[in-house]
């Protein structure tokens, strides 16, 4: 089957049809204007469900068959619990041992605990997943096993594509770690609790059908009621939906590894000379050890001068709740916890309060949460001479990783990516990247051990760390001498199949993922 | 040599930035190569081409190499690669890379040597980034951390990280072995630009004559001009009593380190925290070394997880005399550099002299006077040396002579 590719506005070459639908080349930042309006799902009515609102079906099978399970439709999940999840896993063994074919899962993320979903894509069972693909699954797409073309989308991409109705979810199965019989479900409470569950609220509230199962049933009302029964088409009670040490980190450590912290220092130093740090700034920053070394680098200068963070963006951490309730910092705004300090502080701080991606991350929103942002931490596997910025695949070609909020988060003030300039022999900044994720108009800051690259289009900034002693290079000259150290590496050789496909926060396609030629 | 198969490097699954070669030498068959990277897709070509022009330059004509990969950079393959055919051929040559431009540098005698961090000789992920720590100096140590049976491949290894690796212009220093071995040590890495040799367990001044001959030798036949300085470093009960001759043994020594877990094993007691068992050793050497113009260096804190408890020994070391003392990871640079950096109140005096010394210069006075004392120049010198520390650890701004000076 030959696609039709054409050139997109990044210069990629991109197909105007995937998986049988027309899609749109992206067209540069901020430059597709959607049209019409968005999505809805079917009118329910009451008349359909208990008076006495006790929704409860015996199992997940059940359930599944009452929702109409059939070839061809779309299960989405939600990835809060982690590496812990034992939810989705079993949709699609129920779905193979019906004989049904061709499922779409469309996944908020996917983790190493979903390899074993393999045979069902093997089997037939699934055609694609339409969300982050690690390890053993990106290296399958990669080799072009998969039988769909895989779509990678950001956070808000995700809630993009269910509210613009690019993907209409056929059945939400929802884990819960608590939920009453109406179907009302929040993240605390029971042997799973991971603290808050966002990620399912465009689920939710725009799947045709939605299942909520749970391993710890409360009395009605579940508060707060982070889903919605009246959105709820039936609950199930399984013994166990996750497992708890994989679910959250007993605890989130910042790194020890040397190179990390040294890096990390010249971030918050950078972030302290640049005068980007004031009183009053807004800031999000990830579990990865560096980002944690980081937060802790600032919450101390913020100390010492005694400003105080407006609001910070979670995922939180023990670190980011530290900042809080040592008063530098103003509110924790949560998309998802990382460990139980945060869980308890969630439970305990008026201060810390759920707030889902759903409302942060969405480019076709009336604003949104991330260009309010001034720092905004974050991470690449490559980054080239023009800044753009790859998420997804190595330089060896294979898909190894989701784009998570990475995208979403580049519309920050100030977005600042510390990274080692090399990783094992690889070097991190390259010509041009493998996978095109993020244009690199948008990404302002390189920072690694060896120096700190400016973009030039922020003239502002170079200008602010002029005569700071800040060791600022180009990011040509951090290019060479990583060349120079692991010397200049072979290109990947690719077919022609395109495997994945890359959602700018838009909808658009940005770049493409093409199968790998093996030897 | 009747061996036909040689392993040198190292494999395995927490190994990074290191490989190991199986090199098997064969009658006929021209050149076999097999390449097992992590890193294949992206340097699988460069990988044997360079493995191919080593063996030819040792005339390697028919051989099956195996090699294991996770991430080595070429002087690791070529080292690892020359200790494998080393193993297997009798030859005079080496197959030497490239000297970088930055690595040309050399050391003075009086520079701070405040944080020396150790490396393991054989252990090439570690020396990659070593010199971005801004550490004093960087050792690479042949010594305790190299295995007894990967002390030959780990001279290889040295010398093509003192030609390769840029170390940013901490002090270049090795740790050798003890010894004849020690001294042949030598012969592998002072051609390649060492600012310092550090002598472990030294008990006689005649060890540290020995030393620096061979290194005279070398520096003669290889024509170096810049100066390789000397640390010896004393760690059983005899070094200590011959201290100040170890001292003022030779011209090129600038230091004198001592070795505390050695020293308790040799006096046959266990090493505590407070030290009371190495007290007068510890100030044996400090009197022996500040009577003989040189450093006293104190030893390692090995504990690198108690950096509270690193805090107390840096301050109590420094208050003894000492002026340095060895790091064994990178975390531990910056509590040992802030603990021997002079205070506020050394700076404010520091700069009162200073300050004092350029105005009498300035108005053609020969005689300095601060209040009612009379300033030597060697203090003048110190208070000078204070302050560019302070500088040099952001202490203090370089242009502190424009702020106003309030008294």
């Amino acid at each position: 089957m030959a696609t039709k590719t054409v050139i997109n506005a990044a210069g990629r070459s991109v197909p105007l049809e995937i998986n049988g639908q027309a899609v749109i080349p992206f067209k540069g930042v901020g430059k597709h204007r959607p049209e019409g309006t968005k999505f809805a799902p079917p009118v329910p009515s009451c008349s359909d469900y208990p008076e006495d609102g006790n929704k409860l079906i015996t199992s997940l099978e059940e359930a599944l068959k009452k929702c109409g399970l059939a070839d061809g439709m779309t299960i989405s999940t939600h990835h809060h619990l982690r590496d812990g999840d034992l939810v989705s896993n079993k949709i699609f063994e129920i779905a193979s041992a019906m004989g049904i074919k061709d499922l779409v899962w469309f996944p908020s993320a996917s983790f190493p605990c979903n390899d074993p979903l393999i045979k069902y894509l093997d089997d037939g069972t699934i055609n694609r997943i339409e969300g982050s693909m690690n390890g053993p699954l990106g290296r399958y797409v990669s080799e072009g096993k998969m039988k769909g073309t895989a779509i990678l989308r950001s956070h808000g991409g995700r809630v993009q594509a269910i509210q613009d109705g690019d993907v209409m979810i056929d059945i939400a199965v929802l884990a819960a770690p608590s939920s009453d019989t109406f179907g009302n479900a929040k993240g605390t409470g029971g042997s799973s609790a991971c603290g808050v569950i966002g990620y399912a609220k465009a689920d939710y509230l725009y799947a045709s059908k939605v299942i909520v199962v749970t391993d710890n049933l409360v009395d009605f009302p579940c508060i707060p009621m982070e889903i919605e029964g009246i959105y709820v088409d039936y609950v199930v009670v399984v013994d166990k939906i996750g497992l708890p040490e994989k679910i959250v980190s007993g605890t989130t450590r910042i790194t020890k590894s040397p190179d990390r912290l040294l890096i990390a220092e010249l971030t918050a130093s950078f972030l302290d000379r640049s005068g980007i740090l004031k009183d009053g700034v807004t800031m999000q920053a990830g579990a990865g050890g560096t980002s944690l070394a980081i937060a802790v680098f600032v919450h101390e200068k913020l100390k010492d001068k005694g400003w105080k963070a407006s609001f910070g963006f979670g995922g939180s951490t023990k670190y980011m709740v530290k900042m809080l309730e040592d008063g530098q910092m103003g509110y924790i705004l949560d998309a998802q916890v990382f460990d139980l300090d945060s869980v308890r502080s969630l439970e305990t701080n008026v201060t810390h309060v759920p707030y889902p991606v759903f409302n942060a991350y969405n480019y076709h929103s009336k604003g949104n949460l991330t260009s309010m942002m001034d720092i905004m931490i974050l991470g690449a596997t490559e980054v080239d001479l023009n800044f753009n910025g790859n998420v997804v695949t190595h330089s060896d070609g294979y898909l190894l990783h989701g784009i998570g909020g990475w995208q979403n988060c580049l519309h920050a003030r100030n977005v600042i990516l510390p990274i080692p300039l090399f990783r094992d022999r690889i070097p991190v900044i390259v010509d041009e990247v493998t996978t095109l994720c993020g244009p690199g108009e948008l990404i302002d800051v390189i920072i690694t051990e060896r120096g700190i690259a400016i973009n030039p289009l922020r003239k502002d900034l170079i200008d602010s760390v002029k005569g700071s002693g800040l060791p600022v290079k180009t990011i040509k000259e951090l290019k060479d001498e990583a060349e120079r150290i692991c010397g200049k590496p072979q290109k990947p050789v690719f077919d022609d199949r395109i495997v994945a496909a890359v959602k700018w926060v838009d909808g658009t396609i940005i770049d493409v993922i093409r199968k790998l030629k093996t030897d | 040599m009747n061996k036909s198969v040689a392993v040198a490097g190292n494999s395995g699954p927490k190994v990074r930035s290191d490989c190991e070669m199986i090199l098997e030498i064969r009658s006929a068959g021209g050149i076999e190569i097999d390449l097992t990277s992590r890193v294949r897709a992206l340097y699988g070509e460069s990988i044997k081409t360079l493995c191919l022009a080593i063996l030819k330059f040792f005339n390697i004509e028919n051989v099956h190499l195996k090699i294991t990969d996770s991430g080595a950079l070429p002087f690791v393959i070529s080292a690892r690669l020359e200790a494998a055919v080393k193993q297997l051929t009798e030859t005079g040559k080496e197959y030497i890379p490239e000297m970088i431009s930055q690595n040309s540098y050399s050391a003075t005698r009086e520079r701070f040597r405040f944080t020396r961090l150790y490396l393991p000789g054989n252990t090439p992920g570690f020396m990659i980034n070593a010199g971005l720590y801004s550490a004093d100096g960087i050792i690479l140590d042949f010594e305790d951390s190299v295995a007894p049976e990967k002390k030959d491949e780990s001279r290889y290894l040295v010398r093509n990280a003192l030609r390769q690796v840029n170390f940013y212009g901490a002090e270049r220093m090795v740790r050798i072995n003890q010894g004849e071995r020690g001294l042949d040590d030598l012969d592998f890495i002072i051609p390649h630009n060492v600012n310092l040799i550090l002598i472990p367990k030294c008990e006689t001044a005649e060890t540290v004559k020995a030393v620096e001959n061979r290194i005279e030798e070398i520096r003669k036949q290889y024509k170096i001009e810049s100066e390789v300085f000397l640390m010896p470093v004393i760690e059983t009960a005899l070094g200590i009593e011959n201290a100040f001759e170890i001292a003022r043994s030779c011209g090129s020594v600038v230091g004198m380190a001592i070795g505390l877990e050695d020293f308790t094993a040799d006096i046959g007691v266990p090493r505590t925290v407070e030290g009371n068992e190495s007290f007068y050793a510890r100030s044996r050497l400090v009197v022996a070394a500040k009577a003989a113009g040189i450093q006293p260096i104190d030893s390692v804190f090995s504990d690198i997880g108690d950096m509270d408890g690193l805090r107390a020994t840096v301050l109590a070391s420094k208050a003894m005399g000492f002026e340095g003392m060895g790091c064994i990871h990178p975390r531990q640079i910056s509590v040992i550099r802030k603990g021997f950096a002079p205070g506020v109140a050394e700076i404010e005096k520091s700069k009162d002299i200073v300050w004092a010394f350029e105005s009498a210069r300035s108005n053609g006075l020969g005689v300095v006077a601060l209040g009612s004392k009379m300033i030597d120049a060697p203090v003048v010198s110190r208070a000078q040396k204070t302050l560019e520390l302070a500088e040099r650890l952001g202490l203090l701004k370089s242009n502190w002579r424009n702020e106003d000076r309030g008294q």
